[in-house]
């Protein structure tokens, strides 16, 4: 046998890698960053870093940057609800998950966006797990029959009710850590075991520029001791919050990326830590954020290369678009990320069933990216040399009617080879008509009722579910939420 | 320079977005002894409509407008202090208090619109991001402002809109002030169901809902 080669894109030169990362340190010296939370700045502050209370601003040396990146875990694990199943995030493995924090959803009756209620989580929830090719799950959508104080807690709730995958999501608010943490530890069955097997992974995002928030800053912090991987969201838009160059932006990635970083470890050493983002383009015409422009796929391309080459797990937004129904816009923006994403190494990639600036879920999108996950899964497997000889044995004693399909080289190897797709359509035209003529959407919408009718819900123990309705609910109520849709 | 010549420099000015060029000439003009008020509707003035149509036709794009809606901004600030005081008021448009809501830190929208508005000849109180509803409040009582801006890209904070024209009514002073309101989320539909004033789909549009609310257009 002769193994496959990992197909591999990257984008940046060593030289240019070094400029990048030698300016963000620069200006990490000089400049700083700023730090509206009280206690990062002392943590910042205990452990030598030069901090100015009044402007909030920390500016961090060059050797604490290296110490805390020597600190940081180069690879993160992540199992999933039951504890059994584990996903290695780090290398050039490839973990696809839905995009995140949706605030619409795309109507599957009329197409048109409305706000998502409770019941659009679950369904999420269970497409997610149903589907094979999300390795995760995300707290893709927030519920607006529940009031927004608990917003971010509810959210985790329904995911951990009706998936058993790991959870891709984050906190709206400095008090919704605590119950999100206590639901991901009753279900390892205490904070030790939680550490021991993260089942969540925390989203927080810088302001651009070169500003942590007071919330985000605390997620870090709260994080990190609960030994709960962050992604750190870098979100520069080129030309409006950061530099309008590629090389530019990421300059200003890397610096907010570092800061985030060195925060976690200092609050607890060895804190593991995912070196993501979520920058973009921008549209100088209409003032948007494209996520399915193609530069923005560069810069998420060129970060997750940086991160690679700081030894970081890494993540980006991609295989997600602008278009606003589940369109051939919307196929062409996601595979391209998609298979980019795979091609650049990317750990961890959130955004399929993400439309519309990252705002609105679609679930005929989910279950097309779906199959484009699977398709660049594929890619990145690569070509090898299944057995030698690899077919001159097929060919002795040729004849003019040899056929392969009833080889026993065949039905050993098809199935391995070739992945076996049933959404797109490879139907004859006339098979195709008879079929009812659907496009792809079409095709799509079915797959979700038909998964909806027939999966059956991987819903947790009786017992912790009950446990997690306890946490939920002592939330709700302390939040002054009287009732919950589930 | 005779005058053509010095007001095509200051179209000019505006038209390249330069905004210490722009605030020289305006400088130049009062060391002169010069007409603030004809530099402004002859000079500064046509600029930002040409710059207008060069928006319009699609050969500018946002870096472009912003920078001349600067330089506008540049020249009027030199200017405005120099007119008497009925013309610097009849010129103004009037005053908008501006900002994005709590919870809210997008603020490149807001910006845009904060912008656009003073180069068309408002008095823009921009309060930022993050704004508390109470805040508005208080800047428009102690700006004399007629206009309240509220911008919110999240469909969260975009409730905050309701809240802030409940507010007003509840302290009896909901018909002292036009409310103007923007955002990402918010529609035609969302600022008629809250009883905003008015609605701006993008910044431009923006300035036209404020010009029109002020009876200006």
């Amino acid at each position: 046998m002769i193994p496959a080669i990992r197909p591999k894109v990257e984008l940046l030169s060593p030289a240019l890698i070094d400029q990048i990362v030698g300016e963000a340190y620069l200006i990490l010296e000089r400049e700083g960053v700023l730090f509206e939370n009280a206690e990062a700045r002392a943590l910042f502050r205990a452990a030598g870093a030069s901090v100015d209370e009044a402007a909030q601003r920390v500016r961090i040396g060059r050797r604490l940057v290296e110490e805390s990146l020597l600190q940081t875990p180069a690879s993160v694990v992540l199992y999933d609800r039951q504890g059994e199943k584990s996903f290695h995030v780090g290398g050039d493995d490839v973990h696809f998950d839905p995009g995140s924090a949706g605030t619409r959803i795309v109507d599957l009756r009329t197409n048109r966006e409305r706000p998502p209620v409770t019941n659009d989580l679950v369904t999420q929830a269970r497409l997610t797990d149903a589907l094979p090719n999300f390795h995760f799950q995300s707290t893709s959508l927030v519920s607006s029959d529940v009031p927004p104080i608990i917003g971010d807690s509810y959210r985790v709730y329904i995911a951990l009710l009706h998936s058993a995958k790991p959870i891709v999501t984050g906190t709206f608010r400095v008090e919704g850590f605590g119950p999100m943490r206590d639901m991901l530890a009753a279900v390892r069955g205490g904070e030790d075991e939680l550490r021991r097997k993260p089942l969540a992974i925390f989203d927080a995002c810088p302001s651009p520029p070169l500003k942590w928030s007071h919330l985000t800053s605390q997620s870090l912090i709260d994080s990190a001791r609960a030994g709960i991987p962050s992604e750190l969201i870098s979100m520069g838009m080129t030309g409006a919050s950061s530099p309008a160059t590629i090389a530019g932006t990421l300059v200003q990635h890397v610096v907010e990326n570092l800061a985030g970083l060195v925060l976690c470890q200092l609050a607890a050493p060895g804190a593991p830590v995912i070196f993501g983002g979520s920058p973009s383009s921008f549209d100088m015409r209409k003032g948007t954020t494209p996520m399915g422009a193609v530069e923005t796929m560069m810069i998420d391309m060129a970060y997750a290369q940086i991160g690679k080459a700081l030894h970081l797990p890494t993540h980006a937004y991609m295989a997600l678009s602008d278009a606003k129904t589940a369109d051939a816009q919307a196929g062409y923006e996601s595979g391209i990320g998609a298979v980019l994403a795979a091609l650049a190494g990317v750990n961890v990639v959130s955004g399929p069933g993400m439309l519309n600036y990252e705002s609105a879920v679609s679930f005929e999108k989910l279950v097309i990216d779906d199959e484009i996950c699977g398709m660049a899964y594929r890619l990145i497997d690569g070509i090898a040399g299944r057995e030698i000889p690899l077919a001159e044995h097929l060919f002795r004693d040729f004849k003019p009617d040899t056929q392969f399909l009833t080889l026993p080289h065949t039905r050993k190897w098809y199935k391995l080879e070739h992945r076996l797709s049933t959404l797109p359509d490879r139907d004859t035209y006339d098979a195709w008509v008879a079929a009812g003529a659907k496009n792809i959407a079409g095709k799509a919408s079915d797959r979700v009722r038909e998964i909806l009718d027939k999966t059956p819900v991987r819903s947790p123990e009786p017992a912790l579910a009950e446990e997690l309705r306890r946490i939920i609910l002592d939330d709700a109520r302390r939040n002054g939420v009287a009732a919950l849709p589930v | 320079m005779d005058m053509t010549t010095t007001f095509q420099a200051m179209t000019q000015a505006v038209v390249d977005g330069d905004r210490d060029k722009a605030a020289g000439l305006a400088r130049d003009v009062l060391a002169r002894g010069g007409d603030p008020q004809e530099a402004i509707e002859n000079g500064f003035i046509p600029g930002i409509q040409k710059v207008g149509v060069l928006w319009e036709s699609g050969e500018y794009f946002l870096p472009e407008l912003l920078a001349s809606a600067e330089a506008m901004k540049a020249a009027m600030a030199v200017l405005r202090p120099a007119l008497e005081t009925g013309r610097a008021a009849a010129l103004s448009l009037g005053k908008v208090v501006l900002g994005t809501i709590e919870g809210d830190i997008h603020d490149i929208g807001k910006n845009l619109v904060a912008a656009l508005l003073s180069a068309n000849g408002f008095e823009v109180v921009d309060l930022g991001a993050d704004v508390k509803i109470e805040r508005f409040i208080s800047a428009a009582e102690e700006s004399g402002a007629a206009i309240i801006g509220l911008s919110a890209l999240l469909t969260t904070t975009m409730l905050g809109q309701r809240r802030l024209l409940e507010e007003l009514k509840s302290r009896g002073i909901r018909e002292k002030y036009k409310v103007l309101v923007g955002g990402a989320p918010v529609t035609r539909k969302w600022a008629d169901d809250i009883g905003a004033d008015g609605y701006g789909e993008n910044a431009l549009a923006a300035v036209q809902a404020a010009k029109a609310l002020t009876g200006r257009r």
